[in-house]
């Protein structure tokens, strides 16, 4: 989109922003070095420099391929990223100083491994904004998309466990020392065809409906679709024995259905099926067992964590989230500081248990401080839904903000303790390239639209009903067309 | 759509409102239970981020902190490893502490308020905080005698224990558990050479971790007549009144008979109380408690510290070793009325009665210091990390059972054990040595226990020792002559005459 005179592209800001970020990560690997080795080596700046140069890049590569695109976004997700990137270099110091081995390269440990990731992330970030200058293009591939999507969410559930089950969640493909998780994949595919199908069926679905205690409730028979992922995400949390990723899909889809429709009977109908699913398995998992077995052992680990049969445990206890809690219990208001806390005492404190590692050097501020930092990618991406002027980006932004934010409460609120633990990443901290490059990906499209919402009105059918548009004649409109 | 996609963003709020909340709880609220909590670790990288404080005794480290380069910066070191195991205890890594290392645990590690201005100080000076040190009353010298003379004991007992008191103060000088361990694989670092080392010595049959001059009682045997001749003496029974003796002594309403050890143990009829002690007459002190009636006996056993639940040995404000109590037994039928035949074998150390060392140790000290039993205590000193003393034993008198009258006659009638008696063995050169034996029996078929309690006065007449010396199932005879000898022996070291 070229760009027009005298609308505020303000990239500039972004720039700034994104210096800001990476002065943060500096001081962040300075003050761990300091507080490990005692001492703060002359390299302590090259991998703030090295991250700053791979998301400069982006932001030239935004600078033309979407110059109206939401400036606070990339400095945002960069920070959170190259927190994550320090903090996993700080586990790599205190690895090598427990071993007595020399002081990892930049590029070796995980650190080094994620900073690769990072590289690759912001490739495919790159290329997807180059690819697809218009949204819209997606909404053609929709049914492609859907299909890959289901696949990608089933595949682990049908491979045997020795390949896909990482401590009790099958959520991975292992292939070697290579893992992948494809459910962070799947939840681009199918926000991406939801949007497409719900645009499609919109009217069918928010119109035709009975009135009952003064709600509108839809007709039996277009239940059908929710009805099929209600089902798609029940059999995900028996079978990938994982609640959080079946909350996360099935969230999804009600929200994206909710925003559709308008009508909050969805979002009643939709809710009151998904706990009481949730109910009726951990029911089944006390009584009957098998397949629901596993998701009545983490509620109850969940209910009751310090109680010694659970802690004890060798398999599926409490250990990990008692430790994760002692981390950030230890850690307090302020935190040890960077490289003074001890999180190698939590286990998968490199990828689930991220959050709970760096709380416990940077505290209930610093983490306050990170939960806006979601907090602001979430709402800059609801607002890029607000204002895009077609209903497909309307759906894929909304849909995949609140995706965003939605992983970000599953997993966070399973590390505090707030609900069962799952085994979801947190996105940009947790090692692991699936879930970097998938949410870097998520970021792009979120670019994407927020460039076409923020841009000023080039033409095509869609643009002309204005950017003040009120939502009523949207409302109003006959089933959409979606003209890429 | 932009109504719900508004409500959408408000649900995020709300979910992330939850967060922060929770967030809130577990890191402002709960964030000390957290902090201290067991299952924490940082706990105890903390506690290896200063140097705990020495024990040490007789200017020698019985236990120290060695740095080292791991997560844990310090090692807790026991140079002399099994010697004084049973007293200091060790401070494994994760677990309870045990010992002195247990009773002293806070100021050995630094918490202790008593510290607070060492703590404020040190913050000041940017010297680094440091645990406390604390000095034992241990006399070395005396210690490796009693162990040295106990696992080398000429009868080939392999298990036992040894007390020796200072009886003018209180201040333990020696006490020996065998067998011992060493407390060193127990605070290992690597937590499987800790969890294998203690799961060895805690399966061990002869249980090594037992403290049995503290923890564990045996029937106390004729060490017993101390106690009912200070009932007698209290009666009015001077040391020369004769008493009814002779080789068999039936109980009234029991047919088994009590005889001597002896055939030419007092087989006269008559005997004074001070020769019935000299050559522990069983029928003579059976019948003595007997006339004097269960609950006279039972009194005077209490006077002396029977049955006293809380005794610790440590500090003598607050904590130490707990001490197991010694019974004498209710001595007493079903029906409420006093059991005669059991009040006839408790007379003589035997049926339900049962010691402690530690008691056995107090019973001669009581004697030695003219009535007055001291209050026994193991920490004489505790000083600052700049050896500040911070605390000085104030030795305090913990009971009197009897006066100094009935004091003069036992020391005058055990005197008379020692170099006329069945304690001849006890003897050292150059001190005046008074005791009483005692051969207990314990199980059906077993080995009898060996005993000795005594005291030992300098040519200045000071009571410089007192000494309990127990072999568990002595063989072939001569258990209380093996226990005496080594008595005497302590006793030399003890009071600076040299071992061995």
């Amino acid at each position: 989109m070229p760009r027009v005179p005298g609308t505020k592209t303000r990239r500039n800001s972004e720039l700034v922003l994104l210096l800001l970020a990476m002065a943060i990560v500096a001081i962040f690997g300075a003050t761990a070095e300091a507080n490990q080795l005692d001492k703060i080596t002359s390299t302590f700046w090259v991998q703030a420099a090295l991250l700053g140069v791979l998301f400069l890049a982006l932001h030239v590569v935004v600078r033309f391929t979407a110059p109206y695109a939401d400036p606070v976004l990339i400095p945002t997700v960069a920070l959170i990223n190259g927190l994550g990137v320090g903090f996993l270099r700080r586990m790599d110091i205190e690895r090598a100083i427990a071993r007595k081995e020399p002081i990892p390269g930049m590029f070796a440990g995980t650190g080094g491994r994620q900073l690769m990731w990072t590289l690759f992330a912001l490739i495919l970030a790159a290329v997807l904004l180059l690819v697809i200058r218009d949204h819209k293009v997606v909404s053609r591939y929709a049914y492609t998309l859907g299909l890959v999507g289901i696949v990608l969410v089933m595949i682990p559930a049908v491979l045997p466990p020795s390949i896909s089950e990482v401590n009790g969640a099958r959520l991975w493909i292992k292939l070697g020392a290579f893992s992948i998780q494809p459910g962070e994949f799947a939840k681009l595919a199918l926000v991406s065809f939801f949007a497409y199908y719900l645009v499609r069926k919109r009217e069918v679905l928010s119109l035709a409906s009975r009135r009952f205690l003064g709600i509108d409730f839809p007709r039996g028979r277009d239940l059908g679709p929710v009805v099929t992922v209600w089902l798609l995400s029940l059999l995900v949390l028996v079978f990938e024995k994982d609640l959080g990723t079946a909350l996360l899909y099935f969230g999804l889809f009600v929200v994206t259905l909710y925003v559709a429709t308008e009508r909050a009977s969805w979002l009643i109908i939709g809710l009151l099926m998904f706990f009481g699913g949730v109910y009726v398995a951990y029911l089944l998992g006390a009584s009957v067992g098998g397949p629901f077995a596993n998701f009545y052992d983490r509620a109850s680990v969940w209910l009751d964590p310090f109680a010694p049969k659970f802690y004890n445990r060798e398999f599926g206890g409490s250990y990990q989230l008692v430790q994760g809690l002692l981390g950030l219990g230890t850690g307090g208001l302020f935190g040890s500081g960077a490289g003074a806390g001890s999180p190698w005492l939590v286990p998968e404190v490199r990828t689930d248990f991220i959050f709970a590692g760096l709380g416990e050097e940077i505290g209930l501020f610093g983490l306050s401080a990170l939960l806006v930092c979601y907090l602001l990618i979430v709402e800059r991406g609801l607002r890029a839904a607000l204002g895009v002027r077609d209903s497909f980006g309307k759906l894929v932004a909304g849909g995949l903000a609140f995706t965003l934010g939605l992983q970000v409460f599953v997993i966070l609120g399973g590390i505090t303790g707030l609900i069962p633990l799952t085994g979801q990443t947190t996105p940009f901290l947790s090692a692991g390239g699936s879930s970097l490059m998938a949410n870097w990906l998520l970021i792009a499209m979120l670019l994407r639209i927020s460039d076409a919402a923020r841009g000023p009105v080039t033409g095509g059918p869609a643009a002309q009903a204005g950017p003040k548009q009120p939502p009523a004649q949207l409302h109003g409109a006959m089933t959409e067309v979606i003209k890429p | 759509m932009n109504a719900p996609l508004r409500r959408a963003g408000v649900v995020i709020l709300v979910l992330f409102a939850l967060l922060f909340a929770n967030l809130n709880w577990v890191q402002a609220y709960k964030a000390d239970d957290y902090r201290t909590s067991d299952y924490n670790g940082r706990v105890q990288v903390a506690e290896y981020e200063i140097p705990r404080g020495v024990i040490e005794a007789g200017g020698q480290p019985l236990a120290e902190s060695k740095a080292t380069d791991g997560t844990l910066k310090y090692l807790r070191v026991y140079p002399d490893k099994q010697l004084y195991a049973p007293v200091i205890g060790y401070k494994p890594v994760s677990g309870a502490e045990v010992g002195i290392e247990r009773s002293e645990n806070e100021f050995l590690s630094g918490a202790s308020d008593k510290l607070f201005a060492d703590r404020i100080s040190a913050m000041f000076t940017g010297d680094e905080p440091g645990g406390g040190n604390v000095v034992l009353s241990i006399i070395p010298k005396a210690q490796e005698t009693a162990w040295k003379q106990l696992t080398n004991n000429e009868r080939g007992a392999k298990k036992g224990s040894a007390v020796a008191i200072d009886p003018r103060t209180g201040a333990i000088q020696a006490m020996v558990s065998m067998p011992s361990y060493d407390p060193n694989p127990l605070v290992s670092h690597d937590p499987k050479v800790a969890a294998a080392a203690y799961k060895e010595l805690n399966a061990d049959k002869d249980k090594p971790l037992l403290n049995r001059a503290t923890q564990e009682t045996y029937p106390p045997g004729s060490t017993m007549k101390v106690i009912i001749s200070a009932a007698a003496l209290k009666n009015g029974f001077t040391q020369s009144t004769e008493i009814q003796a002779g080789s068999e002594y039936v109980a009234p309403g029991s047919g088994a008979p009590i005889h001597n050890a002896e055939a030419e143990t007092c087989p006269g009829a008559r005997v004074t109380l001070k020769e019935a002690l000299t050559d522990s007459c069983n029928t003579g002190f059976a019948r003595l408690g007997v006339q004097l009636g269960g609950d006279k006996v039972k009194k005077e056993a209490q006077a002396w510290g029977f049955e006293q639940e809380d005794l610790t040995i440590g500090n003598l404000k607050d904590g130490g070793l707990p001490i197991t109590p010694s019974h004498t037994g209710d001595i007493q039928n079903p029906d409420g009325s006093t059991d005669q035949a059991g009040l006839a074998q408790s007379s003589i150390g035997q049926k339900d009665v049962r010691m402690t060392t530690v008691q056995g140790a107090l019973m001669a000290a009581t004697v030695a210091n003219g009535g007055r039993q001291m209050r026994p205590y193991l920490v004489k000193q505790e000083l600052s990390p700049d050896r500040r003393a911070i605390y000085n034993a104030n030795p305090e008198v913990l009971r009197t059972p009897i006066n100094s009258q009935v004091a003069g006659d036992l020391r005058e009638m055990m005197v008379s054990v020692v170099e006329n008696g069945t304690g001849r063995r006890a003897q050292i050169n150059g001190f005046q040595v008074g005791g009483k034996t005692g051969t207990a029996q314990n199980a059906e078929g077993a080995d009898p226990h060996g005993w000795f309690v005594g005291f030992a006065f300098n040519d200045k007449g000071e009571p410089v020792s007192a000494v309990c010396v127990m072999l568990e199932n002595v063989s072939g005879g001569h258990a209380s002559a093996e226990a005496a000898r080594i008595s005497g022996l302590i006793m030399k070291a003890a009071a600076g005459g040299g071992g061995d």
